[in-house]
C-alpha cells in the first residue's frame, strides 16, 4: 500500500461527501415532484410522454398498483430488449454484421439488463451491434435506474407519509428521475468521456496496421454515451467484453475517477434524501455512515492483499503486488478501489478482472454482494436493501429492551419485519441453492476454468453476482450454456422482484400508520449506538449465512496461495 | 389486481417506445454528433497515423510489440495477443498452476536477457483487458540494455528516453507512472534514424 493509494481512496470519499448534499436536495425536489430549472426545457418532453400514454401524473396509486405498474413496464422492456436481440442479424445498425443471438443467450441478456444487473454471457464487441447496444441495452440501463430510484422514492413515503392509501405515481417516479437527472448528467459525462479518448462513433471497426506491421483491427462503436449511464445508473454492462478495463471505455486515471465517483453519488445522495423526506437529514447521515464503516474496511481489506501480492509469483522472482489482470495506468489502488466500490454498489463494471485477484483480495467484492449490496448500494436498491436491514436492527432493539421498534416515526410491526425477513432470505436461498445445485451437477462443473477453491468461488461469484443484480463475474466461468444462462436468468429476476415487491408492501403497511412521536423510551436511531447496531446486524444476519461457502472458496484459496500450492 | 394490469398496459407499451426512441436513439445520436464535432479525434478512437498518413495504432490502445527493438508488451490473454476484436484477461486465480506455469516461463525469458533482481510485476502479468496500452517505467527499464545493444544506441540514451516518456500521476495521485508503448517506440524508431542526436 502506497501513501498515493490512500491519498486516492480518501480524495474519492472527500469527493462524494461534498456532492452528498447537493444531489439528495436535486433528487429530494424529484421525489417531491417540484419544478426545477430543468423543466423548462424538458417539462414539455414530459407533458407530452405523458399525454401520448394516457397517464396522469397527480393519480396517486397504493402498492399494489405501483408494484403492477413497476411489474409489468419491466415485463414489457424486457420482451422489446429479447425481439431486438433475437432479430439483430436483420435490424440496421450493425455495421459489424453480426447474427442474431440464441434463445437462451437472448433470455439471460433482457432479463439481465431489465433487471438492472448487466451479468454478461457474452463478449460485447463479438457479439452486439451498435444498435442492440444503443436500443437494446442502453434504454435498460436509464429505466431500470429510474426504477431503483422510483421504488426508493415509494419506500420513503411510506415512512414519511401518515395514514396515507397510497405511495406516490410510478410513472411519474420513473419519467421525472430518467428526464431531470439521468439524461442531463449523462450528456454531461459523455462529453467528459469522448474529451478524455473513449469513442462515440456510428462506425464498428478501424484497421490498424502496427508498428511492427502486424494488422490489427480495433472494435469501437457508440462506447461513451453507453460508458456515461452504465456508471451512473449501477448498471455495469460494458460495451466490450472486458468493461472498464478496456482503453476504449475507460482510457486514462481520470475518467476511472469519473466513473467510480459515478457509480456512488446517487446512492451517497439518495441517504440524504431519505432524511429530509422523514423531517432529519441526520437519520441519512447515520446510514451513510454505517455504510462508510463498511466500505472502507473493505477497501482496506481488498488494497492491503492486492498490494501484498501473490506469494507464488514472488517465488518465481517477481516483485511486488499482484497486477495480474490490472491495468498499468490504473495500478493496484485504484483497481482494488474500483473492485470495492462496484461490488458495494449493485453496478458491477470492472476496471480489473476480479477472477486474478488474490483469495481475499476477491472475497471483498463476493461478500459485498452477499450482503444483499447495501453498502451505499444500486441506485434506489441500495437504500431500499438497507432500509430492510434497518427495520430488523429497531426489531432487535426492540426485543433487547422489551418495546414495540419505531423507525423514523412509524411503529415497526410484526407484519414489516415478517416482510423485512421474507425479502432478505431471497439473498441466501438463491446463492446457496443455486451454487450448490451447480456444485453437483455436469453441466454446472463445467462452467469454471480454474481448478481446485477457486473453480468453486467462480460458481459461486456468479450465483451471487446475479441474484443480487451485480453483473461483476470471476470472468473465467463458461456462462454462455443453457445451464448458466436459464439459471443465472432465474435468479436475476427473482433477486431483483422478490425483494421489491415485499419491499412495497412494507412501504404500503408504514403509509398507513398514524405518526409515533419520539419519546425517552425511543431507541435513537440517529447515534453512534445506532451505526453499530446497523453495522452488526448487516455483517450478521447478511454475512453469516454465507461463512461456510466462503470458507470453501476464497479462504481455503488462500491457505493454499500462502502455502505455495497450484492446481 | 386484475384492474391493476389493465391500465398498466396502455402506459407500459407506449412509454417502452418513447423511451426507447429518446433514450436508445435520440441519446445515442445526438452525442455522436456532439462529439464528432468537438472532439473528432478521439471521437473516432484516438487514431495514430504516420507520416505517410497510414493509421498504425490508437493512442490509447495497446497492440503488440515482440521485437528486441522495441519496449516489449506486457502478455495478453486477447485472442492470439493484443486482438481489438477480442478484450480478454486470463481469468487464472492466484493459485492456478497454469498461471504459474506462464509467468515462470516468461520469467526464464527475462533472464536469459539478462535482467538480474526482481521483476517488475506487469512486465509478466497479463493486463485485465489484454490491450493495455502501457508499461511501468520499471518493466521499461529493464529492457533497456537488450534495446540499446540490438539499435546500437548508448543505455544512457534509452534510460534518458524513458525518463521523457514517463507520464506522471495528475496531482500527484490520479494515475499511476507509465510508458505509453506506441508513442515510446515510435520515438526508437526517429532515434535510430540519428543515433547522435
Amino acid at each position: 500500500m502506497t501513501l498515493q493509494g490512500w491519498i486516492l481512496i480518501i480524495a474519492f470519499t472527500g469527493i462524494l461527501l461534498a456532492l452528498t448534499k447537493p444531489i439528495g436536495l436535486w433528487l429530494f425536489a424529484l421525489y417531491e415532484g417540484r419544478r426545477t430549472p430543468l423543466h423548462a426545457v424538458l417539462g414539455p418532453v414530459e407533458a407530452g410522454f405523458y399525454k401520448l400514454a394516457g397517464i396522469d401524473p397527480a393519480a396517486e396509486q397504493g402498492w399494489r398498483r405501483y408494484a403492477v405498474h413497476m411489474l409489468i413496464f419491466n415485463f414489457v422492456l424486457m420482451l422489446f430488449t429479447y425481439g431486438i436481440l433475437r432479430l439483430q442479424g436483420v435490424l440496421p445498425g450493425n455495421p459489424q454484421g453480426l447474427a442474431g443471438l440464441g434463445e437462451h443467450l437472448s433470455f439471460n441478456t433482457a432479463i439481465s439488463f431489465t433487471t438492472n444487473t448487466n451479468w454478461q454471457s457474452y463478449g460485447g464487441e463479438s457479439t452486439m451491434s451498435n444498435l442492440s447496444q444503443m436500443l437494446g441495452l442502453a434504454i435498460h440501463n436509464f429505466l431500470s435506474a429510474a426504477t431503483g430510484i422510483a421504488l426508493a422514492f415509494a419506500l420513503f413515503r411510506g415512512f414519511a407519509r401518515r395514514s396515507a392509501a397510497t405511495i406516490g405515481n410510478f410513472w411519474a417516479d420513473a419519467t421525472r428521475i430518467t428526464l431531470y437527472l439521468l439524461l442531463p448528467l449523462c450528456i454531461l459525462l459523455t462529453i467528459v468521456y469522448i474529451a478524455n479518448g473513449v469513442p462515440q462513433t456510428l462506425a464498428g471497426t478501424v484497421d490498424v496496421s502496427t508498428l511492427e506491421g502486424a494488422r490489427q483491427t480495433l472494435a469501437i462503436g457508440p462506447v461513451a454515451s453507453q460508458e456515461a449511464i452504465k456508471l451512473l445508473g449501477t448498471n455495469g454492462g460494458g460495451f466490450f467484453n472486458v468493461n472498464s478495463a478496456h482503453p476504449f471505455e475507460n482510457p486514462n486515471a481520470i475518467t476511472n475517477l469519473v466513473q467510480m465517483l459515478s457509480i456512488f453519488v446517487i446512492g451517497f445522495g439518495l441517504t440524504w434524501t431519505f432524511g429530509k423526506a422523514v423531517g432529519n437529514t441526520r437519520q441519512g447521515w447515520a446510514i451513510l455512515s454505517a455504510m462508510l464503516i463498511l466500505f472502507l474496511a473493505g477497501v482496506t481489506i481488498t488494497y492491503w492483499q492486492e498490494a501484498a501480492g501473490n506469494p507464488i509469483l514472488h517465488q518465481l522472482g517477481v516483485a511486488g503486488g499482484n497486477m495480474e489482470g490490472k491495468e498499468v495506468r490504473f495500478g493496484i489502488a485504484a483497481s482494488s478501489l474500483f473492485s470495492v466500490i462496484t461490488t458495494a454498489a449493485s453496478c458491477g463494471a470492472v476496471n480489473a478482472m476480479h477472477d486474478s485477484f488474490t483469495a481475499i483480495g476477491g472475497m471483498v467484492p463476493l461478500i459485498n454482494m452477499q450482503l444483499g449490496e447495501v453498502v451505499v448500494g444500486g441506485v434506489g436498491a441500495g437504500i431500499y436493501g438497507f432500509l430492510l436491514f434497518a427495520i430488523l436492527a429497531v426489531f432487535v432493539a426492540g426485543l433487547m429492551v422489551g418495546r414495540t421498534p419505531e423507525y423514523v416515526g412509524k411503529k415497526i410491526e410484526a407484519k414489516e419485519v415478517k416482510l423485512a425477513v421474507l425479502a432478505i432470505a431471497t439473498l441466501p436461498l438463491l446463492i446457496l441453492g443455486l451454487t450448490a445445485l451447480a456444485s453437483v451437477t455436469d453441466a454446472g462443473l463445467a462452467g469454471p476454468l480454474n481448478k481446485g477453491p477457486h473453480g468453486f468461488s467462480e460458481m459461486l461469484y456468479a450465483f451471487t453476482s446475479a441474484t443480487a443484480n451485480n453483473g461483476s463475474a470471476f470472468a473465467g466461468l463458461t456462462a454462455n450454456t443453457p445451464f448458466y444462462n436459464g439459471l443465472l436468468g432465474t435468479a436475476m429476476w427473482l433477486g431483483r422482484f422478490f425483494i421489491i415487491v415485499p419491499m412495497l408492501a412494507i412501504a404500503g403497511s408504514l403509509a398507513a400508520k398514524t405518526y409515533t412521536p419520539e419519546s425517552a423510551g425511543s431507541f435513537p436511531t440517529t447515534g453512534g449506538l445506532w451505526v453499530g447496531l446497523l453495522v452488526g446486524i448487516i455483517l450478521i444476519l447478511g454475512g453469516l449465512t454465507f461463512l461456510p461457502s466462503l470458507a470453501l472458496g476464497p479462504v481455503a484459496d488462500h491457505l493454499a496461495m500462502i502455502h505455495g500450492q497450484t492446481f | 389486481m386484475g384492474n391493476d394490469i389493465i391500465s398498466s398496459l396502455r402506459p407500459a407499451i407506449v412509454m417502452t417506445i418513447l423511451f426507447a426512441i429518446l433514450l436508445g436513439i435520440g441519446y445515442p445520436l445526438a452525442m455522436t454528433g456532439i462529439g464528432q464535432a468537438l472532439f473528432p479525434s478521439q471521437a473516432n478512437g484516438s487514431l495514430v497515423r504516420d507520416s505517410g498518413g497510414k493509421v498504425i495504432g490508437s493512442a490509447v490502445v495497446g497492440q503488440a510489440f515482440t521485437s528486441d527493438r522495441y519496449f516489449q508488451t506486457r502478455p495478453s490473454a486477447a485472442g492470439d495477443g493484443y486482438d481489438g476484436l477480442a478484450s480478454s484477461g486470463s481469468n487464472l486465480g492466484p493459485t492456478a498452476r497454469v498461471l504459474a506455469d506462464r509467468v515462470s516461463a516468461d520469467a526464464a525469458k527475462r533472464r536469459a536477457e539478462g535482467v538480474v533482481g526482481a521483476l517488475p510485476a506487469d512486465l509478466v502479468t497479463a493486463s485485465g483487458s489484454g490491450l493495455d496500452p502501457d508499461l511501468s517505467p520499471e518493466a521499461a527499464l529493464v529492457q533497456v540494455p537488450r534495446i540499446a545493444s540490438a539499435r546500437g544506441l548508448t543505455e544512457s540514451r534509452v534510460r534518458a528516453l524513458v525518463a521523457e516518456q514517463t507520464a506522471h500521476p495528475l496531482l500527484g495521485f490520479i494515475g499511476e507512472k507509465r510508458v505509453n508503448l506506441l508513442a515510446i517506440n515510435r520515438e526508437l524508431d526517429r532515434l535510430g534514424t540519428s543515433p547522435d542526436r
